[in-house]
């Protein structure tokens, strides 16, 4: 599917038309306001803006979505962060005694960056990505729902694609948007297997007995390391690459692979001799004997910025925001297609502003509805806003966000079913 | 007489109700009169045994037996009860306990720094003396402060048995099946959870009996913080009290080391001389980072924190830091403009001229060790911790530190735990006029011993293998 060409400087002009006709606002008003069970749950909610020239303004707050949409067709930003639910309207912060004003809630987010990957990966570097490189990011969102789900309970997380080179989670159930600081941190670390800087060669180390966790991420893994490390990257075939690999193994195996290797070419068998020596090691009892899996890991498993998901007062990208880099949406992830989503073909803002003028069939018809509601000017508009983003690339993706919004109100009537049984009178 | 005598009792058996166990939650303040001079000494004393449990706890790997025995002979030495023996024996040392754990409230509820060191120290306290109860006494904690959680079921215990084996190293098979397992929220539960020792399933994990002493420091800890801030509230009354301000300000300034918060020396120090003082005076972490930035021209977040704020402290003024960031960042990838609006933002944020105006003190080597991990591209943390045995031997190869001998310097028993404080003694050496080189290395020893101390502190086998690789180093460099 073509993005037809984007080129930032056209931002000035496709951004207004996007704020005007396609910025899907009644699902993130949905969204945000979470049901209007919180009181001023909304209006507290701290938006930050990027403007045009690297104008940046904090504290943002709107009181209905009619006021935001005004505010953001009015300043057109180049980007949107969502940031904390705060004690008091962020846009009076300043009005607050000092101390008093205080983030309270926010959802837990992920945030995964191809950067982070650069040590591992060998078709790009730094911004780019391709295809190739871009099954680490399905292997981290496997990885990372599953656990998110499974293990801590959590039941409404929305996956966005960040525009460019990577990929945020929201997690928005109740209780993990009034989780702590510390519990942020703790659900982060506990998440993360892939640790040390530049300077260390080993980032992954796994010891007797192996987590219930860390196995069900393997299996994730071991789907996808044969064709993507073995194939694609070709781990085991260029020889820095090879050294690199052979450096995380304990050296006794390392020269006996050294050796063999000079015979077999095969990235597949090489790494069927991996495996051999580790089971080898492990039935002679000896520890380090995790080296294979700990190869995988470290060359797949999801390498997560801690310090993103710990602060509740974080701002972090607002799906449905526009990376005025590559001019791509920051559209919702559908996992059910997971497997076949490429983030080349997620919709630019050029692409859907030219969508757009394309004529579509049976629009006499439309129009003449719009002339018969025309004492209810406000509803046409509405009705009009709706078929326009229906009639781009970009309406599949609010679908899956409708989904996604389906869902919590469905949890938030169960819940307050069980709430007013709990209070009837027997 | 028999009527003095009649009072006490009955002051007693309402005591014993309160002192009857030897650890608690200091959920009740106490209620009794005191002496100014029993207020000033009861919480000297505790300072005093709070600063020994965090020495300790990073000398030594918390509850081994080296720190156990120090921390228990402290115990004696201050008279802070450690057995937990009958009322009687004990009285005084845990009516001591309760009064001075509420008068240092009083003097650490004041800050956030303040408040975070002392329950941190408190914990570790609490943790060490908990512990150390024999497991009845474990139970009787437990009920006399209505913790309850839910156990599970046998049949659900033996379906989730091997997970339950695998989550962590001291559960086994045996473990399963004689030891009742509580399910509990993993919000109560953040240690197990943050360090994987733990079975989490659908948001509870499954703790046997003999763990339930994480969950339950997780409620002290919490408590404590609770009752801080409302402690906090409070203040404006008792500083009122004259007799009282003075010493609850002495306690809460005698925490601190020098944090090279306030500037000396601003501008005493050009741009141009960082080169040479990088390779002279600046600690490993320091000099690496200064040399990442100069090869990359840029440092990420975390690289930017630790070497900005140290260079602050070293006296780099406001403006002097602008001009260094921006004259080095211009030569990457970043335009004039954009530094302008990005990193300038964030540097004068440091120097406390932006956002909510804290100036921000330069970390100390506690802080860079323990806090924010580097992860792929970062520069930042401490090299003696962070980094792989063999880059680090090969860095300090290159960077000249030669095994060398006595000097005066390591004879004038000199601790390191801050960057800037290793910044400072250097310059002074070098001021001094002695021999730039010999002075270095003993430095880069001394260093490197204390951050041995600080990493054989850390509790997970990674740090123990870089503990063996610095005492490795230690006699690498007395060999010559």
């Amino acid at each position: 599917m073509p993005s037809s060409d984007y080129d930032s400087a056209s931002l000035p002009d496709l951004l207004p038309l996007y704020y005007r006709r396609l910025f899907p606002f009644s699902q993130y008003y949905r969204w945000l306001n979470y049901g209007g069970v919180q009181k001023n749950y909304f209006q507290n909610r701290e938006f930050s803006f990027t403007l045009k020239d690297d104008i940046y303004v904090r504290y943002q707050s709107f009181t209905t979505q009619n006021e935001l949409e005004k505010e953001m067709q009015k300043m057109n930003p180049y980007k949107i962060d969502i940031g904390a639910v705060y004690s008091h309207r962020p846009s009076q912060h300043n009005t607050v005694k000092s101390g008093t004003f205080q983030a309270l809630e926010k959802e837990l987010v992920f945030d995964i960056d191809m950067t982070d990957y650069d040590d591992v990966r060998s078709c790009c570097s730094a911004a780019d990505i391709c295809s190739k490189c871009w099954t680490l990011m399905t292997i981290a969102i496997r990885i990372l729902d599953r656990a998110l789900r499974d293990d801590f309970g959590f039941q409404h997380l929305l996956w966005v694609y960040s525009g460019r080179r990577g990929v945020h989670c929201w997690v928005c159930d109740e209780a993990a948007r009034k989780l702590s600081v510390a519990a942020r941190s703790a659900v982060a670390e506990y998440l993360s297997l892939v640790k040390g800087g530049e300077e260390t060669m080993k980032k992954v180390s796994l010891s007797d007995p192996i987590h219930p966790f860390i196995r069900e991420s393997l299996l994730v893994v071991e789907q996808y390391f044969p064709r993507y490390g073995l194939q694609e990257q070709d781990i085991l075939g260029r020889k820095e690459s090879v050294d690199k690999v052979l450096g995380l193994v304990p050296e006794d195996v390392r020269k006996d692979l050294q050796q063999d290797f000079q015979n077999e070419r095969k990235p597949e068998v090489r790494w069927k001799l991996i495996r051999d020596h580790a089971t080898k090691k492990k039935a002679a009892g000896k520890k380090g004997h995790h080296f294979d899996k700990e190869i995988m890991l470290q060359y797949c498993y999801p390498r997560l910025d801690v310090n993103v998901s710990k602060g509740v007062n974080h701002l972090l990208k607002s799906p449905f925001s526009v990376h005025p880099k590559t001019g791509r949406i920051s559209v919702p992830i559908d996992l059910k297609e997971l497997d076949r989503f490429d983030p080349f073909a997620v919709p630019t803002i050029s692409l859907i502003c030219e969508e757009l003028d394309r004529p579509r069939i049976g629009e006499e018809e439309e129009k003449a509805e719009d002339d018969k509601d025309k004492e209810n000017e406000k509803d046409a508009a509405e009705r009009r806003k709706i078929r326009d983003y229906k009639r781009t690339s970009l309406a599949k993706y609010v679908k899956c966000f409708d989904q996604f919004l389906d869902g919590i109100a469905q949890s938030r009537k169960g819940e307050l079913l069980r709430k007013s049984d709990l209070q009837k009178d027997f | 007489m028999q009527f003095g005598s009649r009072r006490r009792k009955i002051i007693n058996s309402a005591q014993t109700e309160l002192y009857g166990h030897s650890v608690q939650f200091y959920g009740q303040p106490p209620l009794e009169n005191i002496s100014l001079t029993e207020f000033e000494t009861f919480a000297v004393e505790r300072l005093k045994l709070l600063k020994t449990v965090e020495t300790l706890g990073v000398s030594f790997v918390k509850h081994s037996e080296q720190y156990s025995k120090k921390l228990e002979s402290e115990f004696k030495n201050l008279n802070f009860p450690y057995r937990p023996e009958t009322v009687s024996i004990e009285f005084e040392k845990r009516r001591k306990d309760h009064i001075s754990h509420f008068i240092l409230r009083l003097a650490y509820c004041q800050t956030e720094d303040l408040r975070r060191w002392f329950i941190q120290q408190e914990v570790d306290l609490f943790r060490y003396r908990f512990n150390d109860l024999p497991p009845k006494q474990k139970l009787e904690f437990l009920h006399r402060n209505n913790l309850q959680y839910d156990t599970i079921s046998v049949e659900e215990k033996k379906a989730l048995q091997d997970k339950l084996v695998n989550s962590s190293y001291a559960v086994s098979g045996i473990t399963v099946e004689d030891q009742d397992f509580y399910k509990v929220p993993f919000q109560d539960a953040l240690d197990l959870v943050r360090t994987r020792k733990v079975y989490l399933k659908a948001g509870y994990v499954y703790i046997p009996h003999q763990d339930i002493v994480t969950i339950v420091l997780n409620d002290f800890r919490t408590r404590l913080s609770k009752a801080l801030a409302l402690t906090a509230r409070s203040l404006p009354a008792v500083h009122s009290d004259e007799r009282l301000q003075p010493l609850l300000n002495h306690l809460s300034h005698a925490y601190v080391g020098q944090d090279y918060s306030i500037q000396k020396n601003v501008g005493k120090i050009s741009l141009d001389q960082i080169d040479s003082l990088s390779g002279k005076s600046f600690p490993l972490c320091m000099r690496q980072l200064h040399q990442a930035l100069r090869e990359n021209h840029h440092l990420r977040h975390g690289g930017r924190m630790q070497y900005g704020l140290f260079l602050k402290g070293i006296g780099l003024s406001l403006e002097q830091a602008l001009q260094f960031w921006r004259s080095e960042f211009i030569r990457g990838k970043v335009d004039a403009d954009k530094f302008d609006k990005a990193y300038a933002y964030s540097i004068r944020h440091m120097f406390g001229k932006e956002g909510k105006r804290t100036d921000y003190t330069p970390y100390s080597c506690m802080k860079v060790i323990l806090s924010n991990p580097p992860s792929q591209g970062d520069h930042h943390g401490c090299p003696f911790r962070h980094s792989d045995p063999e880059l680090l031997k090969q860095k300090l190869q290159v960077y000249k530190v030669s095994p060398s001998g006595i000097s005066q310097i390591e004879d004038s028993s000199f601790s390191l735990n801050h960057p800037n404080q290793y910044f400072v003694e250097s310059q002074k050496v070098l001021g001094g006029g002695k021999d730039i080189k010999r002075e270095t290395d003993p430095q880069q020893r001394s260093q490197e011993n204390a951050t041995t101390r600080a990493s054989t502190a850390a509790q997970d086998t990674a740090a123990k293998d870089v503990a063996e690789m610095t005492e490795d180093l230690d006699s690498f460099f007395q060999d010559g």
